[in-house]
């Protein structure tokens, strides 16, 4: 019995089931990492502003997202929005509306961080060699925010990626789930299914990431 | 919205209990983290063979896995061949599987940071591993690595709200309790936030005392 375990792997569709159980929190961790995206570089030039009524507003945005759990801000959405506004969102939304608000804040501040890097005798020498505003953000600050801010991004998904595994914890059938489901269904043929279902999950997680993550520091060693 | 405080004096009690399991976890997960952290950050940095390789397996493993699936392996996958851990200590076990490799990244940036020069200055002197570490390479890598170190403490206490995952009755267990049986969700959520910010805010804020204070003492700044 020892080894058998494994084997409720490769009963009917069951690894094409818990595959499937990922694709559901890798594609809200995908739309909400594509809409973080533009909005985190609005954010980030925002808060580059130097009106005090802009940096109030999205400095208290940026610290609420970001002292907050993000289980918090799940249950938030998910429970409080429903109460409060009697909008009944469903469980993937409220998880999309929440990881985007989160990515937004991730990505403004790292825009903000790449933004006030650069410095000011780069502006300077556009001004001597009469380019205009626009000419200087997109010949000059574009080019070295990029190279700064993309190893970043890329770490951001897999942050993403690993931080929609929560949504289980609002109900919504993803891996994990799908995993419990499994042994639940062979509990008695399969009694040490939850050791291989679970240490599959895990392993399945860090295909998903570590490949990501590999690719952000090749990046960061590259461009620096 | 008027807010129910009948209900919320009556289950405060709960809050209470919850926050004090939040914050023991989270204070023993990240003082344990600290520990697997130095001494992971000290074999990469002296390059210890074999140990060094099995460290940065462990790292890049701890790093790119969810803290909740490690914590559904330890609680419901290890009793299967005979590791029975209670669900507290799944938590700090998870928590410190988790963090250390976060510290490990923060220490280790901090002592690289130090430059060569430094620690061949200190032979020159006549200094000795053991004296050049305490003397010349820690207190520099300290001031590099605090808010590195500062940022991990904060993540962690938030990592622990997913252990209520393994039916730990934690802020999050006992908020989402609350919820099921009373359906009184504004003030249940109120007080989960509330919570979570007196036990976050002063944490931050001190970890930003902390930054400041480190940039104004910053070599050459």
């Amino acid at each position: 019995m020892r080894d058998s375990g494994i084997n409720v792997l490769f009963l009917g569709k069951n690894f094409l089931r818990l595959l499937e159980g990922l694709g559901v929190t890798l594609r809200i961790s995908l739309i909400a990492v594509l809409l973080s995206l533009p909005l985190g570089i609005l954010l980030g030039m925002f808060m580059t502003l130097k009106n005090p009524v802009s940096k109030a507003i999205s400095r208290i945005y940026l610290e609420f997202i970001r002292i907050m759990p993000q289980l918090v801000l799940l249950f938030i959405a998910y429970f409080g929005v429903t109460r409060m506004f009697g909008w009944n969102l469903s469980a993937d939304v409220s998880a999309v509306i929440v990881f985007t608000l989160w990515g937004t804040a991730e990505m403004g501040d790292l825009v903000r961080g790449a933004l006030i890097s650069i410095p000011r005798h780069q502006y300077d020498s556009a001004a001597a060699l009469g380019m205009t505003k626009v000419q200087t953000f997109i010949h000059v600050v574009v080019p070295q925010t990029m190279r700064r801010l993309i190893p970043l991004t890329i770490n951001l998904t897999t942050r993403m990626i690993k931080t929609t595994s929560l949504v289980v914890l609002i109900g919504m059938t993803e891996v994990l789930k799908v995993g419990k489901q499994i042994i639940d269904a062979n509990r008695f043929e399969y009694p040490t299914a939850a050791l291989w279902i679970y240490g599959v999950i895990f392993l399945l997680y860090f295909l998903a990431c570590w490949p990501i993550s590999m690719l952000a520091k090749k990046l960061e060693k590259r461009w620096r | 919205m008027g807010l129910n405080f009948d209900f919320i004096v009556k289950y405060l009690p709960w809050y209470v209990d919850a926050a004090i399991l939040t914050v023991r976890v989270a204070f023993l997960g990240i003082l344990f983290s600290l520990v697997v952290g130095i001494i992971c950050s000290a074999v990469q940095y002296y390059h210890i063979p074999v140990i060094r390789t099995i460290v940065s397996v462990y790292i890049e493993i701890s790093r790119n896995t969810p803290l909740l699936v490690q914590l559904f392996f330890l609680y419901f996958g290890l009793p299967k061949i005979g590791i029975l851990l209670s669900a507290e200590t799944c938590a700090v076990v998870g928590l410190t599987f988790l963090g250390g490799s976060y510290m490990s990244e923060s220490i280790r940036s901090g002592l690289e940071s130090v430059e060569k020069s430094q620690i061949e200055s200190a032979a020159s002197l006549g200094m000795g591993k053991v004296l050049t570490m305490k003397e010349v390479i820690f207190p520099q890598a300290l001031a590099v690595s605090v808010p590195g170190i500062c940022a991990n403490v904060i993540f962690l206490i938030k990592e622990t709200s997913v252990v209520s995952g393994i039916a730990l009755a934690d802020l999050m267990y006992v908020a989402n309790d609350l919820i099921g049986l009373y359906y009184e969700t504004d003030e249940t959520l109120i007080m989960l936030v509330l919570f979570y910010l007196i036990i976050l805010l002063p944490i931050s804020a001190f970890a930003s005392f902390i930054e400041r204070r480190l940039r104004y003492a910053g070599f050459g700044n």
